[in-house]
């Protein structure tokens, strides 16, 4: 126990040091942190997912609070939860059908119960998701149902379900946590191949003698454009410095590296070379429940100039980004500010800023993000296929279950007004608030 | 398991491949000073809150983040307080970062507390060295690398000091900080410290470099625009060398400048320097102001109010550079400005308006409140109607309705201001009594600071009158009805010009004046095309120090030998005009003189080589000056190349007469006349020379009557040409 406490303490402090960058890494290490508190976790006999909910919790509230920026952290607490209370239920399900008692009425329903108790629900999920790819109608039918059945039972049982199957779960013994861990590790594995599964779309999209805009520098778009360059398609980079940390020349320099036809320009002209270029990609720091993304600082003017000019506006981003939040809501903080140092120098101007000595004072501001709205949006290519933004909502709800998006234990009303789960959900979460307060 | 290491090996990713040897840090939480006083009196300059946080956070965390694994915390006045203040917090309980601190009573400084520690024998590699004051958040892997490469080479290589480019405004120039200025010459390749001075301000621009430093090395570059951040990275060495130099006191003045001027050793100092990133020491009340708005404007950044919340209340930053943390009630008609903190559980009144200010938690502010640019720590109540203007008011403070505190006003804990009390500007307020002797028993302090700090005084008129301001005080005590709190007087010589460590604004006036001066010395420099010229001789340099004096009239005379000498040679060695002409402005520039004191030293030079050849009368005499004159006219009339010089060698020639070389006495007329003959001096000068000697002593008109003759022809025939003119 000690053990996962100083854990955790120390990545505490490296996300409150703001020492972890990116959402990809911190996505990783907060999946490798809760396998390890889970592991570490010990379980009673009954109610062992409430316990493991519990602990991830308290765990993941900690975490959120030390850098309510990074919005990957919370996203990947509330991936746990979703996938513990998804095991639960599946186990849930298993004995019942063992017992020969069916939940649901329904004949269809019970084949996919049947099978179901074969294999884990996640890794049910899983296949579900790539076989969505590209979703047809009947694979999203299905999976509505699936999901949207999922949180109900477990949200509306909560603790007397538990307490009745107490005796099953006792039997279970260590399979739920092992289970769990089983997911767990299933979604590091995602996390870390994210940029492979997105990068194999890549020849969908680019064609030969394209012309590719981006700005700053994004991991995913590296491996993207360069897998495109891999299947022998020829095509020119223009690579937007993104000012003021111009992380868009260290991109150039990656994809020079890597043989790809790359121009450097600066911000302000994207306006003017935006009609040449046949796509705009970008990476995200966040995709918001809305379609909305939350981007490096400069990309909502690109996305407007793509807009001006027709040009496709196309936001590459893993499913650990995918949040459940909404932008508005006044919990999600979606922006911080820098030090001024990135856009001036110290001396020079830090006499400027102090408006005792001068006659006016000098006001630096120099914001990490930019928020896109999702109308500015074409296309987000995630590792499970290209979606519109306005399906980003029904993407999350496969990732997380409505009771989690508020990881904190106060009941916060606002929370509750944001979330825009299907209706039957709402209703079941509104109401298990009520019985709380 | 796994997963701990490998997180465990992400913690110290930077810092693994330098350190094998954990990376310690010495932290001394006592600044062995005594400006923060009254203040720290009651407690450690460390703990006092800097944006609502002990400034010993700042550094904790920031050698934490730098990837420092064991810090020792040196404490010794109020150390009681600082233990008890880590034990609380939860510094003590980091992993990967070890805190332990060493107790000494008896350290009076810095040196002392290095001895402390060797005794201790607990420093085992390289080790960083800082005080407890210093905000940075610059990354210290670079630093450290070239800090081992270079002791990879050079065993000799002791210490790398990391240094900042200040504000480049030249008037305001280092008053940023409220230091004195800094000169420092650096190898530029080698990065090598070579000179450092922190009070050169009192020689007013001069600036003695030791010939043997332009000898040694091939180039050499003066600045006088960095700053020092007081974070060093050393090398065990230097614990032994505090050991065995028990005189080391002071960290720059001795222990530097000790190594600097040390060549048998060979010990060698190098530095840092950064651009991006932030680095601060607060000395003094002006830079606690100071890195308090860089810490609200960001540069500190990720150590800023929303990031690095210590407590547990959150704070948001708003627009504007307005932080607000939790549970604060304020009213709607309350108006928060620019650049402002306010701390949690912190009540505000109708119609208050707040700017520029830091306020802390669980104040009570009332009504129509004005605060602008001030301190404001934990659990103060303002009453209605006051106006605070850049102050510092510590923790439990009570003002009084309708209370004034005007600029710089420093409120120690506790204090009471009586209702409708004017404040009187830097008055520092206290319970305490101010104590009679410099030597207290509370903090310990740097026995040699108020004698060096006392003799470079200057006597400007504003500091004394702002020291009669400041006797004509009320003595004590008397702080409005039912006020408590001693006001306590400047002690004199004791501190400098108030305003340059004050937390108000620096003055209007002292910019302009700071600024005047700077285009004297602007013009000046114009005027004769080279260097900026010594102190004595600006001709509006007001009245400068008697020891300043001394010191260039003992320069001079050390010039004036080597003109001399270097002159005599040219004359047995037969070296040429023009040679001779370079070797003399090259003297000129390393003794940072004017043409004038050139033009004199050669002068005399001829003159007394002159006398040296052997003459048997005064006939004689005035042959040799003939003979050598017309050899060497060339190189004394280069120099003279304005009326100035002109005159400054007939003054020359007259001391001459009546002190040192008696014999010309006699001549001095005649080779006054054959110097007006051969062009050396113009009537002009002349003229003038007699104009400047006429409300001189009769005792030094002596010559002037010698030449009355002279004189008179002079003039007649100025005369008799603008006759001809007309």
């Amino acid at each position: 126990m000690p053990d996962v406490q100083t854990l955790v303490n120390d990545f505490l402090n490296q996300l409150k040091k703001r020492k972890i960058e990116g959402s990809q890494a911190t996505a990783k290490l907060t999946a490798e942190l809760l396998r390890s508190v889970i592991s570490q976790q010990r379980v009673p006999h009954t109610n062992q997912a409430t316990a493991l909910i519990n602990a991830v919790r308290a765990v993941g509230e900690q975490l959120i609070a030390a850098n309510p920026v990074e919005l990957a952290v919370g996203n990947i607490v509330r991936r746990v939860l979703h996938i513990i209370r998804e095991e639960d239920l599946s186990l849930a399900t298993a004995a019942m059908a063992g017992l020969g008692v069916s939940a649901a009425s329904d004949d269809e329903d019970d084949v996919e119960r049947e099978e179901n108790s074969v294999l884990s629900a996640a890794a049910v999920a899983a296949a579900a998701r790539s076989t969505l790819r590209p979703p047809s109608l009947q694979t999203l039918l299905e999976d509505t149902f699936d999901s949207a059945v999922v949180p109900h039972t477990s949200s509306s049982g909560g603790e007397s379900d538990g307490r009745s199957r107490s005796v099953e779960k006792g039997s279970r013994g260590k399979k739920l946590k092992h289970d769990v861990i089983e997911a767990v590790n299933e979604l590091i594995q995602d996390i870390s191949t994210c940029y492979e599964q997105i990068a194999e779309q890549a020849v969908e999209h680019i064609h030969h003698n394209e012309v590719i805009l981006t700005l700053g520098s994004s991991k995913t778009v590296l491996e993207f454009l360069y897998a495109a360059k891999e299947k022998q398609r020829s095509f020119k980079v223009f690579v937007a410095e993104g000012a003021p940390r111009y992380q868009g020349h260290l991109l150039a320099k990656e994809l020079v590296a890597r043989g790809l036809q790359t121009t450097v320009i600066t911000d302000s002209a994207v306006f003017a070379l935006i009609s040449r270029v046949n796509m705009v990609i970008v990476g995200a720091h966040a995709v918001m429940a809305n379609g909305g993304v939350i981007a490096p600082v400069g990309l909502n003017m690109v996305a407007l100039a793509a807009q001006r000019h027709a040009v496709p506006f196309v936001v590459l981003a893993g499913s650990h980004k995918l949040c459940p939040l909404y932008p508005h809501n006044p919990e999600v903080l979606v922006n911080e500010l820098r030090s001024p140092s990135e856009l001036l120098d110290f001396g020079e101007f830090s006499d400027c800023m102090d408006s005792a000595s001068g006659a006016g004072s000098l006001h630096v501001v120099n914001p990490t993000f930019d928020y896109v709205p999702p109308k500015l949006v074409s296309l987000f290519i995630t590792d499970t296929g290209g979606h519109n933004p306005s399906y980003m909502y029904r993407l999350i709800a496969d990732y997380y279950s409505a009771d989690d998006l508020v990881v904190k234990r106060r009941p916060v009303v606002a929370a509750v007004l944001s979330s825009k789960p299907r209706a039957r959900d709402v209703f079941t979460f509104v109401q298990r608030k009520m019985n709380h307060i | 398991m796994g997963a701990q290491k490998k997180s465990g090996a992400r913690v110290s990713e930077e810092a693994d491949e330098l350190v094998r040897v954990p990376l310690q840090a010495i932290l001394l939480a006592d600044s062995f000073t005594t400006k923060f006083r009254p203040i720290t009196l009651e407690r450690p300059k460390v703990l006092l809150p800097l944006v609502n946080v002990p400034m010993i956070n700042y550094t904790l965390t920031w050698l934490e983040s730098a990837g420092v694994e064991e810090v020792f915390v040196f404490c010794c006045s109020h150390s009681k307080q600082v233990i008890n203040y880590l034990h609380n917090s939860d510094w003590l309980s980091q992993p990967n970062f070890t805190v332990s601190t060493i107790e000494s009573q008896n350290s009076v400084s810095a040196g002392d507390a290095l001895r402390v520690v060797y005794e201790r024998n607990v420093i085992h590699g390289d080790f960083v060295l800082i005080s407890g004051d210093t905000v940075s958040n610059m990354s210290l892997t670079q630093a450290l690398l070239e800090h081992k490469e270079r002791k990879k080479k050079d065993s000799n290589a002791v210490m790398t000091m990391v240094i900042k480019r200040s504000k480049p405004n030249p008037a305001i120039h280092q008053s940023r900080l409220g230091t004195d200025e800094l000169f420092m010459a650096i190898d530029p390749n080698t990065k090598q410290l070579l000179y450092y001075e922190d009070r050169a301000d009192q020689s007013k621009g001069t600036l003695h470099l030791d010939k043997s430093l332009l000898v040694d090395n091939p180039s050499l570059s003066l600045h006088h625009d960095k700053q020092d951040c007081y974070i060093d990275i050393c090398s065990p060495e230097v614990l032994s060398l505090f050991t065995d130099n028990f005189d080391y006191q002071h960290l720059r003045r001795h222990f530097v400048k000790g190594l600097l001027l040390d060549d048998i050793m060979g010990y060698k100092i190098f530095v840092h320097e950064i651009h991006s990133d932030y680095a601060a020491r607060i000395d003094n009340f002006r830079s606690y102001d100071t890195v308090s708005k860089d810490i609200i404007h960001r540069w500190t950044y990720p150590l800023v109010p929303d990031v690095m919340n210590f407590g547990n209340s959150v704070t948001k930053l708003e627009r504007q550079g307005i932080y607000r943390a939790s549970e604060i009630s304020q009213s709607q008609s309350a108006v928060i400005g620019p650049c402002t903190v306010i701390g949690s559980g912190t009540k505000i009144g109708n119609n208050t308006k707040i700017s520029n200010s830091v306020i802390g938690e669980g104040c009570k502010i009332g009504s129509n409140v004005i605060i602008e640019g001030c301190y404001i720590w934990d659990n103060i109540s303002i009453e209605d109607g006051c106006k605070l203007q850049h102050a510092i008011v510590c923790d439990g403070v009570i003002i009084k309705s309708g209370a004034v505190l005007e600029p710089g006003v420093i409120l120690s804990f506790k204090v009471v201001v009586g209702p409708e009390f004017v404040v009187p500007p830097y008055s520092k307020v206290s319970l305490f009594q101010q104590p009679i002797e410099e030597d207290s028993d509370e903090e310990l302090e740097y026995a040699d600071s108020t004698s060096v700090i006392g003799s470079q005084m200057e006597t400007s008129d504003v500091e004394i009158a702002s020291q009669v301001l400041e006797t004509h005080f009320s003595p004590a005590s008397e702080l409005g009805m039912g006020g408590a709190g001693h006001v306590w007087l400047t002690c004199e010589g004791g501190h400098e010009e108030e305003w340059r460590h004050s937390v108000a604004p620096i003055p209007k006036d002292k910019i302009l004046e700071a600024i005047k001066i700077m285009e004297d010395d602007l013009e000046l420099t114009h005027d004769d095309s080279f260097f900026p010229p010594s102190g004595e001789l600006k001709p509006n340099s007001n009245d400068s120090d008697d020891d300043d004096h001394e010191d260039s009239r003992d320069d001079s005379y050390y010039f004036e030998k080597e003109v001399e000498a270097t002159f005599l040679r040219a004359v047995h060695e037969n070296i040429q005009e023009s040679h001779l002409i370079l070797e003399i402005n090259s003297l000129k520039l390393s003794y940072n003189k004017l043409t004038a004191d050139c033009a004199g030293a050669v002068f005399y030079a001829m003159m007394k080589y002159a006398l040296d050849t052997p003459h048997s009368s005064a006939d004689s005499l005035l042959q040799n000056v003939q003979v050598v004159f017309t050899k060497w006219k060339k190189v004394l009339t280069s120099y003279l190349t304005d009326i100035d010089e002109q005159i400054e060698i007939i003054l020359k020639f007259e001391e001459m007469c009546s002190e040192s070389a008696k014999e010309y006495a006699t001549l001095f007329t005649r080779i006054l006349h054959y110097f007006y003959n051969e062009d050396v001096v113009e009537e002009d000068a002349i003229l003038s020379w007699e104009d400047e000697k006429k409300d001189a002593d009769e005792a030094d008109k002596v010559f002037v009557k010698q030449a009355q003759h002279l004189i008179q022809w002079l003039k007649e025939a100025s005369e008799e040409d603008d006759d001809d003119q007309e």
